[in-house]
């Protein structure tokens, strides 16, 4: 049993509910005629995959169905927090009680 | 039937809106008409659970902003009903409202009835907002009996208990190898909306899991499956 918070539907839910899609808070280039074909590669192609603390994009697909940030530990798989698209983490760095 | 197009309402959205009813000569019918052929009418004795399915109503997706007053009032006057609050539903004697997004609601009601509601949907509606017939692609099953609670105990995931799940609320979660759209109607009586597709695999998943508690295919008379007291003596583990 591990269950996720969604912001929307305001409690916690099942795993098996949810779907990870990915790292968050990417931008798309804001002119992508003036961009370089490196930045336009790393937007487009390349992910983080850090070991520890990341903010990722998770999906309520059986649920709402609406799209959300999730602050994660990769090491542990804790979900530190999850928050509504257009918000900004709370969580950015580990503070010492949570430092694996 | 076609007279319920109001010509002016259909010139100022510029949406197609038609009646998806069947002419006379072509039957409709629902994703379960098959189970209801060949299900065995011998009811059981004094039945655990009650399943039927309420076939052919009219589905209506809302799509707006709550914050938009134009769209919340417009919903209220057409349907009679409030814009239900998260994971909550509201219902009158022949329509039903229910969360299901941040932005999205489904009212459910009388099947014949399709038309003229979205008529009047949109008639009321201002701003940016959708209102879709998907009555096509879902059904509504209702799962009902002192026993009920126990098969979407072994069904879904979700807490089903009463102080996680009191009348009125409405969840969206995994029930069996597919999802549902649970609303609590009353103390033993669920209704969920099944898609089409998963329809008879949900039926027979609800029939399979309810065959210990001894099952009917018949809607309950009044009063059948009131004898909640009784109940909560009877199997007091799971309260
Ligand atoms: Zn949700």
């Amino acid at each position: 049993m591990f269950y996720i918070y969604c912001p929307y539907c305001g409690e916690h839910r099942e795993e098996e509910e949810f779907h990870p899609k990915g790292q968050a808070h990417l931008s798309r280039p804001t002119d992508p005629d003036a961009c370089s074909d490196e930045e336009w590669g790393d937007y487009l192609y390349f992910r983080d995959n850090p070991r520890g603390l990341h903010h990722e994009i998770w999906v309520h697909a059986i649920g709402c169905r609406k799209f959300f940030n999730a602050t994660r530990d990769t090491q542990s798989y804790e979900i530190l927090e999850t928050y509504r698209m257009g918000d900004a983490p709370r969580v950015t760095h580990f503070t010492d009680t949570q430092k694996s | 039937m076609s007279e319920a197009i109001n010509k002016a309402v259909l010139e100022s959205t510029q949406i197609a809106i038609m009646e998806q009813l069947p002419e006379t000569g072509v039957p409709a019918r629902s994703p379960l008409a098959h189970q209801q052929q060949t299900a065995s009418r011998t009811a059981p004795e004094n039945p655990g659970v009650y399943l039927w399915e309420s076939a052919l109503k009219t589905h209506l997706a809302l799509r707006g902003d709550a914050n938009n007053a134009d769209f919340a009032n417009g919903v209220e006057a057409a349907t009679g009903l409030a814009l239900p609050e998260v994971l909550q539903s509201n219902h009158n004697n022949e329509w039903a409202l229910s969360w299901i997004a941040p932005d999205e609601w489904l009212l459910t009601g009388p099947g014949d009835q399709a038309l003229a509601m979205e008529m009047s949907l949109r008639e009321q509606l201002g701003g940016h907002y959708a209102v879709i017939n998907v009555g096509g692609g879902q059904t509504l099953v209702r799962l009902a009996g002192p026993r009920a609670r126990s098969v979407l105990m072994k069904s879904c995931p979700y807490d089903v208990h009463d102080r996680n799940f009191p009348v009125g609320k409405v969840v969206n979660t995994v029930l069996g190898k597919s999802q549902a759209t649970l609303r609590r109607v009353g103390d033993d009586e669920w209704e969920l909306v099944v898609r089409r597709s998963f329809a008879d695999y949900i039926w027979r998943w609800l029939v399979d899991a309810s065959q210990e508690y001894r099952l009917s295919l018949e809607q309950p008379t009044q009063g059948a499956s009131k004898n909640r007291a009784g109940r909560l003596q009877a199997s007091p583990v799971e309260n």
